[in-house]
């Protein structure tokens, strides 16, 4: 009998499958979580997965939270350990009053269990050795074997999934019957032989409403559709491929013209990510809207182009999926580790855009809006996804596109301009928001060409190593940078709803466990304004929720507190008054997390009123 | 004299081609390269070649990376839009350019340490993807503007102007392209106009992927007894395997040769070749042939010139990209964005 009393709770919990890679069991699992999502149950998946193909040791955890809370929540309550490498982890890692599922194919002694924890055995290999003959069915029919346990043991609507594997298997209609088939043997064999439903139960709900379950890849791609890029040059890289495999794939859907068959779009698999970022500027510079999609490593190989760009003024546009560094570092796990490297990326004085989405939806609005502000800006727009942003499916608010809406090509002189007379200096600030115009190559027979070059030249793109247009020039990128900080998205603030000397400043992935902790911490006795920074230059409501504050919390996932140092740097702020709360092992950051760390800090802080005893 | 501004007027009489142009309108500024610097024999003939063709001066990107001869685009087609980009990196750049705007005509510009060093993987890339383009590389063996580093063309066994002996081989950059599927390849001495300006010509109206190596001495670090990119060492061993005329769409065909040994190629544009053969046993559309002839005659310490391959069956990487004919830059909002519908659409299949 478990010494922890079970744990009962309905539509909020985590259930975790640790798994082999390789075994089909990714499928499997998604079609779980997505069974709950059509509950109408909020659910937050995570695949967490080795730098390898095929025999390592892999998790995809899945939090149901009717709460609606979509950050990672730390901790398991139920596993289901179909992996005999992890199994002592696995259990070990079990909440108290926790659950177990296993294969019991073959009987364990007690000792490899918990007695806090309550097991349940399915016989899955014996079952599947006994229905099937095929090696690779028994395998795949495991994983929908255990989901039909599952579907019982946790109450689940057995039609949802039914109606799933009917989704999934159009088109190969003949897969359908055996998968149902196996999902009712696992289902069958609950019922019959274990007690169902278990303390961890379904139900349906009507909490998920018009959202849509997507990966922030697949929607900063789709971004990229929408926001007109025609080129992509790209260098295979985790976490990033996946994001121009799905601008390919969105492209030969949308992208194709109707009448002649032919691409409205170019994409190609660079050499390295210097060739890539490379393409990406030609034909920016050739009036295309380019980008590229990358990690880490890739922007330390872009460098040298990055500060062309920046230099020279040409628009681009990098998708940066962080991983966890430095080096090849983590490659399979999250972190928000390249804000330095891509703020300041290049030698010399270079200050780039970054804009940081929190999931798929932003990375969609930021994906295409970045190509607008590229053009606008004339310079690298980074837009700053993640590994858990960008691999994992997050329940997401639709996506929503204003059909009115024009692309912004900026400041671009035409052949009819030219001809009118206007002055054309390709560097030549006329409006003093330290933007130039520029022209196409091929505009004009006579007008308007220049020579683009890395290296120093006056207002008119003439070579020059003097020391006065080349300050001159140096500070009107400046000015361009300040006009950036009303250009890119705005800071999103909550007030603590009182007054409160307190605040938090946070971005990025880190946003749904933000939004839970801040309960846990309020329900502390704790107050604390919120402010989710989007963008870099910093918007001046930074330095004022900074300046209105005694001191603020600065939430990131890496070890160095990056943004923190942009923000000390940049808004000239005392160091003393922004509080860094670090988390960087790789996984994503949990508002269990964040609870414990600004709210011990809080609680050290609170004065305790010394009562006069009598 | 480099100094001194270039005067705009010109003879009254300058003749002018089809366009109205004359040979002036296809300079850009005074060269700032040395006296005597075979680069600015390359210049004047991508000049030539350009007046020849009646190209539209603006219709032309050109594109070079860093060294002396990317420095060159400046001093040729003044009303085009130049790229001097960063080192050894021509080859992405002209890649996008050439992506976004399939309609101008892409001049990449590079040399020897641009190409065959820092940036051999982007020469063999472009040229293995049939980047529509003419890709010149000004071969002089030495880094000029760093002061007379071997390179990596540089012969072994040559001599650099310190006395230096080179113990690295060398890489054969037409032999490199022709493994790699330049479907145009060409080598040519910069000392040697009438070979190079209808190689340039040819391999401009030549769709994909254009390679033209033209050994270029560098009179300051580069031309002395020993070295094997001298004027006078390349004249003495420049084994030249043909003499071609080339005769645009436009103009009758006369062949002044003698009929044995010339051949007309046709290339896609309608333009043709007339190739004078002064080997006889080569055969200017087999590559493997090509590529043991150059190295049979490198064997011997002879450098062999003129048109080396071409495919005229050649396409591009458009082609291959099966891209619209319009060029992607000029596509906007309509044809690009697809709008609510398909994203309501897609946002039904997510739920």
């Amino acid at each position: 009998m478990p010494t922890a009393s079970p744990i009962s709770r309905v539509n909020d919990f985590v259930i975790r499958f640790a798994n082999v890679n390789g075994s089909g069991s990714a499928s499997a699992n998604e079609m779980f979580a997505r069974a709950i999502m059509r509950m109408g149950v909020p659910v937050a998946p995570r695949n967490i997965f080795p730098s390898n193909i095929q025999g390592l040791p892999t998790w995809y955890e899945v939090r149901v939270s009717e709460a609606g809370h979509l950050g990672a929540r730390g901790g398991t309550d139920m596993m289901v350990a179909m992996n005999p490498q992890t199994f002592d982890k696995d259990i070990a890692s079990i909440e108290p009053g926790g659950y177990l599922f296993y294969d019991s194919t073959k009987p364990l002694p007690a000792s490899k269990f918990r007695d806090d924890i309550t097991v349940i055995g399915v016989p899955l290999t014996a079952i599947c050795n006994r229905e099937y003959t095929d090696p690779r069915q028994r395998q795949l029919f495991k994983n929908i074997i255990y989901i039909g346990a599952l579907s019982a043991l946790l109450d689940m609507d057995v039609k949802v999934v039914e109606q799933l594997i009917g989704e999934q298997y159009k088109g190969k209609d003949k897969l359908i019957a055996p998968n149902i088939k196996a999902l009712n043997i696992g289902r069958d064999y609950a019922i019959l032989n274990l007690q169902c439903p278990i303390g961890l139960r379904l139900s349906q709900r009507d909490k998920v409403g018009d959202r849509i379950f997507i990966e922030g890849n697949n929607a900063a791609a789709l971004g990229a559709v929408y926001g007109g890029a025609t080129v992509c040059a790209w260098y295979p890289i985790t976490p990033s491929s996946g994001l121009a495999d799905a601008f390919t794939r969105h492209c030969e859907k949308l992208r194709v013209d109707p009448e002649t068959k032919k691409a409205k779009y170019a994409i190609v698999q660079a050499e390295d990510e210097l060739s890539s970022i490379g393409m990406v500027i030609g034909a920016s510079w050739n009036g295309a809207r380019a980008f590229t999609a990358t990690s880490g490593p890739g922007i330390s190989l872009m460098q040298e182009f990055i500060g062309l760009a920046y230099f020279a003024e040409i628009p681009a546009v990098l998708f940066n999926v962080q991983r966890a560094g430095p080096s090849t570092g983590m490659p399979t796990r999250t972190q928000q580790c390249d804000i330095i490297s891509c703020a300041y990326a290049s030698h010399g004085d270079t200050k780039h855009v970054l804009l940081f989405p929190e999931d798929p939806t932003e990375s969609f609005q930021f994906g295409a809006e970045a190509f607008d502000l590229a053009d606008r800006l004339q310079t690298p727009i980074f837009v700053m996804l993640d590994l858990d942003i960008g691999m994992n499916h997050h329940l997401s608010q639709p996506l929503k596109w204003d059909d009115a809406r024009a692309y912004d090509r900026g400041k671009v002189m035409t052949a009819a301009d030219l001809d009118t007379g206007k002055d054309f200096g390709r560097y030549l600030d006329v409006d003093g928001d330290g933007i130039p115009f520029r022209t196409y190559p091929g505009t004009h027979p006579t007008k308007g060409s220049f020579f683009t070059r890395g290296t120093s030249r006056d207002r008119y793109a003439k070579y020059t190593e003097e020391a006065t247009p080349y300050v001159d020039n140096m500070q009107r990128l400046l000015r361009k940078f300040d006009t950036a900080k009303d250009l890119v998205p705005r800071p999103v603030q909550a007030s603590a709803g009182k007054p409160t000397k307190y605040g938090v400043i946070y971005y990025g992935s880190t946003a749904p466990a933000m939004d839970e902790a801040i309960h846990m911490i309020e329900a502390r006795g704790h107050a604390l304004d919120r402010m989710r920074v989007r963008a870099f230059p910093f918007h001046s409501s930074v330095n004022s929720f900074v300046a209105d504050h005694d001191f603020v919390f600065v939430v990131e996932q890496n070890r160095d507190a990056q943004l923190r140092s942009l923000i000390v740097n940049e808004c000239d702020i005392d160091p003393v008054r922004l509080v860094p709360i670090l988390h960087y092992d790789g996984t994503p950051i949990t508002a269990r997390f964040i609870d414990k760390a600004i709210g011990d800090h809080l609680d050290r802080m609170k004065v305790k009123p010394m009562k006069v005893s009598s | 004299m480099t100094y001194l501004a270039k005067p705009k007027f010109h003879h009254p009489d300058l003749p002018k081609n089809d366009l109205g142009y004359t040979h002036r309108d296809y300079e850009g500024t005074v060269s700032t390269l040395c006296a005597g610097c075979g680069h600015d024999s390359i210049t004047a003939a991508i000049i030539q070649a350009c007046f020849e063709l009646s190209i539209e001066p603006h219709r032309v990107a050109k594109i070079s990376g860093i060294g002396c001869s990317s420095k060159t685009p400046t001093y040729f087609l003044g009303n085009s839009h130049g790229f001097n980009s960063v080192h050894g990196r021509m080859p992405s750049v002209l890649t996008g350019a050439n992506l976004a705007n399939r309609d101008l005509i892409y001049l990449g510009v590079s040399g020897d340490g641009d190409s065959a060093s820092i940036g051999f993987g982007q020469f063999a890339h472009s040229l293995r993807r049939a980047v529509n383009m003419t890709y010149i590389v000004e071969n002089n063996g030495v880094y000029g503007l760093t002061k007379g580093q071997f390179s990596a063309t540089a012969d072994r066994g040559s001599k650099s102007k310190r006395g230096v002996i080179n113990t690295d081989n060398s890489i054969d950059l037409a032999a490199m392209a022709l493994q790699l599927g330049a479907t145009f390849v060409a080598r040519s001495f910069s000392g040697d106009k009438q070979q190079l300006v209808p190689i340039i010509k040819a391999a401009i109206a030549h769709k994909g992927a254009s390679f033209i190596d033209v050994i270029s001495p560098c009179v300051a670090f580069n031309n002395h007894a020993g070295s094997t990119k001298s004027f006078d060492f390349v004249r003495e061993h420049n084994e030249a395997v043909s003499r071609l005329d080339f005769i645009s769409s436009r103009m009758p065909i006369e062949i002044q040769y003698d009929p044995g040994t010339v051949e007309i190629v046709e290339q896609h544009d309608g333009s043709k070749i007339a190739l004078r053969k002064l080997a006889a046993d080569y055969d200017l559309h087999d590559r493997t042939a090509a590529m043991g002839f150059l190295q049979h005659h490198a064997a011997k310490g002879q450098i062999v010139t003129g048109l080396l391959y071409m495919d005229n069956e050649s396409d591009d990487l458009h082609a291959h990209l099966h891209t619209v004919d319009r060029p992607l830059n000029e596509l906007g909002a309509k044809e690009l964005c697809p709008g609510q519908t398909a994203l309501d659409k897609f946002n039904a299949g997510l739920r």
